[in-house]
């Protein structure tokens, strides 16, 4: 078996071997690349079935609008079930990027309304996209990730994990994070996207977009929410994205990709890591272990 | 998965077909502390152009700030990711990172050395098919080498590099690196490896490890990297055996049942006869359900969904097997453990083994013997504590199909769950199977209360619980059952008084309506028993003579009584039910307490005090000494 191939069937296993033990399984859905692949391999892993869980998706009212576009032809699918949460709390006290920053922003839409929409479904098992190529506390990450009531990680007792054998026991109260990307890489997810003719929001191919040079970042101006700083001037740049989140907190790069073989190319001599392009996890140092105890996902 | 859809000759497609067509290797980093194995990785990432400008940036910054190589970049800290360990400037537990050269994709653990994180390096050993030692040329080999080659080994891993690290330090001596490889190759000899390669590295430099060097001419051998890129990848032997453990049985609707599973080991077609263990029960591959369209054919590490000819009976954890070279069916193995929590090991005590997607009760009936890290001989033991290696023999409830591990990788490994926790405390390697119930089918002619305990996966017995009018008898009974039945254990609660308003509605308070009234329940109760069920029995029961006689009838090995303890003062003040007003009043004659005698048990399993400890409290006492006494 090629690698990919291999993967591919271990992502099936896990996903297959989580959702018989949980009670209630939800999958995490952010609209992104990592999400579709999952999606993807969700569904090869019960075909000829019907998921048997529903999508969750933590809207923070501050995605590119061609996500929330995608989200929506996705959802039309009769066989899926997509839960959208939007924390209540956020849109009465207007949280945004602006005037609150991209800490608290990400924290309380973000985490609080995770949390929220986790507590109020009852799910017991949570599948996520995250893989461990991408930041150095995720590297140390179990691929069942286990969450006190609270959705606390302790990264210093993490239960053993041998072979195949997945243990998903759990108290009540308690839950799990499940990974099924766990060992892909960036450069995995993009050639498995090709291989497998999947679409992905059009935000990812280079196209001219209205963009502002904003803390070292390329941010596209995707509402009018968006007020432009003295000096600032929108340019319209042939740019592409290579993650997705809130359109403020998201930088775009200059590139001519404008479809998977061409992104893969360009991968192939890029320089960057992708969470470059994303300015919550650099706030500062050891940010997302940081997050993550406190209940980022 | 598909097969790409690429147009061909262009530079593009030639490259990613070139990087789907690779294979992929995963290997481990093991020895002792600060033997370098971290830095190692880092250089390998490094090298492999795996790290990208901004993460150098942060490196860079990092190792000012944490780092143990002064100015320069210290690239332990690419692996060690969690802010203790760069704190500490150690690894705490398992990292697992990514890189390709044009030869290969490969997915290395980054294992701590300290011995307190031995059961992290044991998570990243059981998947990896070649292990890197690494040894300090300082120092040599120290026990976290061998306790790590030991367990390299138990895990069946047969491809070793042994890289003596930091040559640097010792002026790239050929000699020690001769003597140090001889000590090694001594102590390996107990082992089973099928190559060993040793080669003397600088991590910091990458000197053989990536890079050629000029330090070590006498060093004719390959590069370490070289080595990891032409090792042979043990995947798919496809003669081997066909074995599939069943996840989940999908019913999507009634004309549809399939089969979910990863292939284990061997390969599977349409046609193929098989057998499901443990029944027995043998039937044909009809089809596969795959998305990607029809197939008429699977191979090892592939994830299917098989429709079978016959409707049999095939549930979740079944593994199925070739019939021509079956799995065998045992409840009965001697097995390699590997004790991974802080808790000891406790013969008699039931866990819960879970092998492929099958989880079964199970019990360490003996402890063989310990291995001892440094001689590398048994020593006898009555426990394994936390990190310890034993050799024991173990029973499960139901049979199980299995290999020894030797065999299969696959179906010869298990870990134990600790049924209370759930944690996972132990990781096992069956070694064979001690009875030769092996490819029988298991026929029973009659059923029993043995047939119903495996069936319910359970042991019955017991619960008595004796006390005052308003000790708490009730409440803690509830609550027990309660738990017990979020752990999936069946019970049935036998209350003074529903069994009163029912069964025994004709009996009195008088001593003789007493005992019968307790005759009774024991007899009810040893009914449930016999059917299997945990049955807690929540009754006054004042008298010494009445509890003997339930635990007579229960019989002894099947009752644990608990007394409830509150003393008469405190139950009085409450009075929940306001029976003690009733009675001092003279309403309610023969009241335990007020006019008649409450006999203190002289000699109960357990003793709550329910006027001082919390229920919950008194529950975990409870739980805690069945498990002690192996009825949980
Ligand atoms: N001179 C020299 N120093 C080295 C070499 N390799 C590693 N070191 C240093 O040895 C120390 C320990 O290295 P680590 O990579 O953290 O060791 P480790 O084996 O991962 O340690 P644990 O994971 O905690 O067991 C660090 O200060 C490294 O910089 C080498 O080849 N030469
Ligand atoms: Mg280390």
């Amino acid at each position: 078996m090629s690698y990919l191939a291999r993967l591919e069937a271990e992502s099936m296993h896990i996903i297959r071997e989580a959702v018989a033990q949980a009670e209630n399984p939800v999958m995490l859905y952010s609209v992104g690349k990592d999400s579709t692949v999952i999606l993807h391999l969700a569904r090869k892993a019960f075909f000829p079935a019907p998921l048997p869980f529903p999508l969750l998706h933590v809207d923070t009212t501050w995605k590119f609008k061609e996500m929330i576009k995608f989200r929506d032809v996705v959802a039309t699918d009769p066989d899926l079930r997509l839960i959208v949460h939007i924390n209540p709390e956020c849109v009465r006290l207007n949280i945004n990027p602006f005037d609150h920053g991209s800490s608290m922003h990400t924290d309380l839409w973000k985490t609080e309304g995770l949390k929220q929409a986790l507590d109020e479904g009852a799910f017991d098992l949570a599948f996520g996209g995250a893989r461990r190529d991408e930041e150095k506390s995720r590297a140390k990450e179990r691929i069942f990730s286990f969450r006190t009531s609270k959705h606390v990680w302790d990264p210093k007792n993490q239960r053993p994990e041998l072979w195949n054998i997945y243990n998903a026991r759990h108290a009540a109260g308690e839950s799990i994070r499940v990974f099924p990307l766990s060992n892909w890489t960036e450069l995995d997810v993009w050639q498995y996207l090709l291989a497998e003719d999947i679409p992905v929001v059009p935000l990812y191919f280079a196209k001219p977009r209205p963009v502002v040079m904003r803390q070292g970042m390329q941010i596209m101006v995707d509402d009018d929410r968006m007020k432009l700083l003295p000096g600032e001037v929108v340019e319209t740049k042939m740019v592409r994205f290579r993650t997705l989140g809130c359109y403020p907190l998201t930088g775009a790069v200059e590139s001519e990709a404008t479809d998977l073989s061409m992104i893969l190319a360009e991968m192939f001599t890029s320089r960057s890591s992708e969470r470059q392009g994303r300015m919550i996890d650099h706030d500062q140092a050891g940010s997302m272990e940081k997050k993550k105890v406190e209940g980022y996902f | 998965m598909r097969s790409s859809n690429l147009p061909p000759n262009n530079p593009v497609s030639q490259f990613i077909k070139a990087q789907q067509e690779k294979d992929l290797l995963r290997f481990i980093v093991c020895g002792s502390v600060d033997d370098g194995k971290s830095s190692m990785i880092g250089r390998l990432l490094y090298d492999s152009k795996q790290i990208f400008d901004d993460q150098l940036a942060s490196l860079a910054n990092d190792s000012l700030q944490h780092g143990t190589q002064g100015e320069a970049i210290d690239f332990a800290l690419l692996t060690d990711g969690l802010q203790a360990e760069r704190e500490q400037g150690i690894t705490i537990d398992v990292a697992y990172r990514f890189f390709a050269t044009d030869k290969r994709a490969f997915i290395v653990a980054d294992a701590p050395g300290h011995e307190q994180y031995t059961r992290n390096m044991v998570t990243g050993a059981s998947t990896a098919e070649m292990a890197v030692v690494l040894i300090d040329a300082r120092k040599g080999v120290l026990t976290q080498t061998r306790r790590h080659s030991l367990l390299v080994d138990l895990l069946g891993i047969k491809n070793i590099i042994v890289a003596i690290n930091k040559i640097d330090l010792i002026d790239y001596s050929q000699e020690v690196f001769d003597a140090i490889s001889q000590q090694y190759l001594e102590f390996a000899e107990t082992l089973h490896f099928e190559n060993i390669h040793f080669v003397p590295i600088c991590a910091l430099t990458g000197e053989n490890l990536t890079l050629p060097s000029t330090n070590t001419p006498w060093y004719a051998g390959p590069r370490l990297i070289e080595i990891a890129e032409t090792v042979a990848v043990g995947t798919q032997d496809l003669s081997a055996a066909f074995r599939m453990s069943v996840q989940s049985v999908s019913r999507p609707n009634s004309d549809f049942r399939g089969y979910m599973g990863t292939i284990a080991s061997g390969a599977i077609n349409v046609g193929d006869l098989i057998r499901v263990n443990p029944s027995g029960m043998e039937t044909r591959v009809k089809a596969f359900a795959d998305f990607d369209g029809p197939r008429h054919s699977a191979i090892a590490g592939e994830s299917v969904c098989l429709v079978l000819e016959d409707e049999i009976d095939i549930s979740r954890g079944d593994l199925l097997s070739s019939i021509v070279d079956p799995a065998l069916v045992s409840d009965h193995v001697e097995v390699h453990l590997v004790w991974l929590a802080e808790e000891a090991m406790i013969p008699q005590r039931s866990y819960l083994l879970k092998i492929g997607s099958k989880e079964v009760r199970a019990h360490i009936d003996r402890l063989k013997y310990r291995i001892d890290i440094n001689s590398n001989e048994h020593v006898s033991a009555v426990t394994l504590g936390l990190n310890d290696i034993g050799i024991c023999n173990i029973s499960t409830v139901t049979p199980i199909g299995l290999d020894p591990y030797d065999l299969n990788r696959s179906t010869g490994a298990f870990v134990l769950i600790d049924r209370i926790t759930n944690r996972t405390v132990g990781a096992g390697m069956i070694r064979h199977s001690l009875r030769r119930s092996e490819n029988v089918q298991w026929q029973e002619l009659t059923v029993g209360r043995e047939q119903r305990e495996l069936m319910n996966e359970q042991k019955g017995f017991v619960v008595w619980l004796t006390g005052l009018s308003g000790s708490g008898k009730s409440t803690i009974a509830n609550a027990l059952e309660v738990m017990l039945h979020q752990r999936k254990i069946r019970t049935f609660v036998l209350d003074g008084d529903n069994v009163r308003h029912g069964l025994n509605a004709d009996l009195g308070f008088t001593e003789t309506d007493r005992a019968e009234n307790i005759r009774r329940v024991a007899e009810v109760a040893k009914l449930f028993v016999d059917a299997g069920m945990v049955t807690i029995v929540s009754f006054i029961s004042p008298f010494e003579a009445e509890r003997a006689l339930a635990r007579e009838i229960v019989g002894d090995s099947d009752f644990f009584e608990v007394f409830v303890d509150a003393p008469m003062v405190v139950v009085e003040k409450r009075d929940t039910k306001g029976l003690y007003a009733k009675a001092r009043a003279g309403l309610l004659p023969n009241f335990t307490g007020v006019d008649s005698p409450y006999e203190i048990p002289t000699n109960p399993n357990l003793r709550v005090e329910s006027s001082v400890s919390s229920v919950v409290e008194c529950l975990d006492q409870i739980v805690a000494e069945l498990v002690r006494k192996s009825f949980l």
